[in-house]
């Protein structure tokens, strides 16, 4: 970055692929993506308030095929950030930073995270909410 | 934040980067504050998307929802503003570039937050009927 003669430290296409790698990316990428989720619900707050008209357009919009992709991937994204956000905070206190644990924990998030999602999915769709 | 740091940390002082360990708390706070939040938004977003107009104004106005809502956004603002500040210092390297992307993310955050808290209350408070 300041020097590029300068040796870098190996970067992620020399590393064998694993589950740590994989679920600290996507705690990044699910990050990311809930920025634009968060930009979703101001979307939804600023229409409420500019009327029926407005609300209304906005609703039939995330109700779209488009729009229902786009909340559904933003269930699995506040899922897994929320299960692998736990996770980071138990590491901040220093525990189940060991490889064992850390493989274990990551499994849990992304399956709480796909449990979750479909749960939410399958109540939004028996109450009519999806 | 000062309050949530060490006894040591305090004595210390700010650390060999000479400013973070209260970004780092602030982050781990909100992010705490934010698992009932956001468990109780899923659940909000369910009840809304069965509603009209009518019915969503009516949910907002009510003032736990109002309330909760607001402390959803301002939250969530503020962890998201603090995650993606972190992730544009990781990746961008450029001065300029990462000095614009940092403004940008602050701008954003500030001015939409805002709106979206500005027009929570406008409703809740009645100002939509």
């Amino acid at each position: 970055m300041i020097d590029a003669e300068r040796p870098l430290s190996p970067h992620v296409q020399v590393w064998r692929w694993h589950l740590t790698m994989f679920t600290s990316i996507a705690h990044r990428a699910s990050g990311a993506g809930l920025y634009v989720g968060a930009l979703i619900l101001a979307g939804w707050a600023v229409a409420l308030g500019a009327g029926p008209a407005a609300y209304d357009g906005y609703m039939h919009l995330l109700g779209s095929p488009l729009g229902k992709l786009v909340m559904f991937l933003l269930t699995l994204g506040v899922f897994y950030h929320l299960a692998n956000g736990i996770r980071h905070l138990i590491w901040d206190t220093g525990k189940g930073l060991d490889v064992k644990s850390a493989n274990f924990s990551g499994v849990v998030a992304i399956a709480f995270a796909i449990v979750a999602t479909l749960v939410i999915w399958g109540i939004a769709i028996t109450t009519g909410a999806a | 934040m000062a309050s949530y740091r060490t006894p040591l940390g305090r004595a210390r002082g700010l650390g060999a980067a000479h400013h973070g360990a209260s970004h780092w708390l602030a982050e781990r706070v909100s992010a705490i504050a934010l698992v009932p939040l956001v468990l109780w938004a899923i659940f909000g977003v369910l009840r809304l998307a069965t509603l009209d107009y009518q019915g969503a104004v009516l949910w907002v106005s009510s003032p736990l929802n109002a309330v909760l809502l607001v402390l959803l956004t301002a939250t969530a603002y503020w962890h998201m503003h603090a995650g993606m500040r972190v992730i544009v210092e990781d990746y961008i390297h450029k001065t300029l570039t990462k000095a614009i992307l940092l403004m940008l993310n602050l701008s954003v955050s500030v001015l939409v937050g805002v709106l979206a808290i500005f027009s929570i209350l406008k409703v809740a408070l009645g100002g939509a009927l």
